[in-house]
């Protein structure tokens, strides 16, 4: 039984780890992007705290009453504890990177935040669709320059 | 071409983190530094709560850098953001109705004494500095959602958070001048459970928590006050 119950709880983990790490990867959202980067962090957080649990073993604190009982590992709920505030203050600052992509560009898609970008570059660096080869009137996959073949530039 | 390259990513992920918690043997922890600091923590360190035992006076230079990393984030998210004053939108947001107001003064000592009361007693009982921090900012995060055109100075928080960081350091460079290591617990450890025991842990919890409930208040005045300008 014990190893059954261990079991749903690491798939547990292992899942929240890896939904969180494909929402980062396969979002173009940038809020589901951070959404995702908190899910992440709570499946490494809770792999932590499995990783020291202990069976019939009471929270690690010395109580007056409870002498000789087992204690689970102390040493991952130290790590966890400071990584959780952690988490949260980087969470903050990745959302106030997000408000002001909003602010700026007024979108929150990943994919048109970076061209926007990329345009801000740039323009800043002079470079116009006039004078790069690299960049044909502001569209980023170069169109074929011929009719005939019309199919390419899907690869990105 | 992307999401093939991702899947193929996150099955070897799976793989691995099932290969290394399949050796794990669940429930049965080997804990060969737990073990270890469980006996050790009560004569050494003199704290009924191991895992403050664990923050505070074993590893508490960790504890420093953590503080350390949370200091660049909410630096770096106030440079992102920019300084509140510098764009004059005080009055942009009305107040909020009567039962926020209300239910903002009756909260607030409250979630003041709760936050105090967690800091105070990390070294007894679950909580700590960083818990309590957390809830101290979430106390002085309730009067800007009830009444956003009054808000807490940043520069006293700037004080605060300083005096903080600086105690903490203090405290470290104290055991330095004894002949310890740094961050050492100083002086004596008093009485087992009692409040004032296990030497200077609580006053590095109680730094601890007034910086983290500093730093924590300015980063949500500041995404408050700004998400009141873009609208």
């Amino acid at each position: 039984m014990s190893t059954s119950v261990g079991l749903v709880f690491f798939i547990g983990a292992i899942g929240l780890c890896v939904i969180g790490i494909a929402g980062i990867v396969l979002s173009r959202h940038l809020f589901r992007m951070v959404l995702a980067l908190a899910i992440a962090e709570a499946g490494a957080n809770l792999l932590l705290i499995l990783a020291g649990y202990r069976w019939d073993a009471v929270a690690p604190i010395f109580t007056g009453t409870a002498g000789g009982q087992a204690m689970v590992d102390p040493v991952p709920q130290a790590m966890v504890l400071t990584a959780i505030v952690i988490g949260v203050g980087v969470q903050a600052l990745a959302l106030s990177l997000v408000i002001r992509i909003k602010e700026r560009y007024g979108t929150l898609d990943m994919q048109e935040a970076r061209q926007c970008m990329q345009d801000d570059l740039d323009d800043a660096g002079g470079v116009t669709p006039s004078r790069s080869r690299e960049r044909p009137a502001g569209e980023r996959p170069i169109p074929a320059p011929t009719v005939l073949n019309s199919t390419g530039g899907q690869h990105d | 071409m992307r999401n093939l390259a991702t899947l193929l990513f996150l099955g070897g992920l799976v793989f691995l983190l099932a290969a290394i918690t399949g050796t794990l043997p669940f429930g049965h922890p080997p804990m060969l530094v737990g073990q270890a600091i469980q006996q050790a923590a009560k004569p050494e360190v003199g704290a009924a709560n191991v895992v403050t035992a664990v923050v505070l006076g074993y590893r508490g230079l960790d504890t420093l850098g953590e503080l350390a990393i949370l200091f660049a984030a909410a630096t770096a998210g106030g440079l992102v953001l920019g300084g509140v004053q510098a764009k004059g939108r005080n009055n942009a947001l009305p107040a909020a109705g009567f039962v926020q107001r209300a239910g903002t003064d009756v909260l607030f000592p409250l979630l003041l004494i709760a936050g105090l009361y967690v800091v105070i007693h990390g070294h007894l009982t679950p909580g700590g500095g960083f818990q309590g921090g957390v809830i101290l900012a979430a106390a002085f995060f309730l009067p800007l959602l009830a009444r956003p055109s009054e808000s807490l100075s940043h520069i006293w928080l700037s004080v605060i958070e300083g005096l903080a960081g600086t105690a903490f350091i203090a405290l470290g460079l104290g055991a330095l001048y004894n002949g310890d290591a740094f961050l050492t617990p100083l002086f004596d450890k008093g009485m087992f459970g009692e409040l004032v025991s296990s030497g200077s842990l609580p006053l590095l919890y109680l730094a601890v928590g007034l910086k983290v409930g500093a730093e924590l208040s300015s980063l949500l005045m500041r995404l408050a006050h700004d998400d009141g300008a873009a609208s």
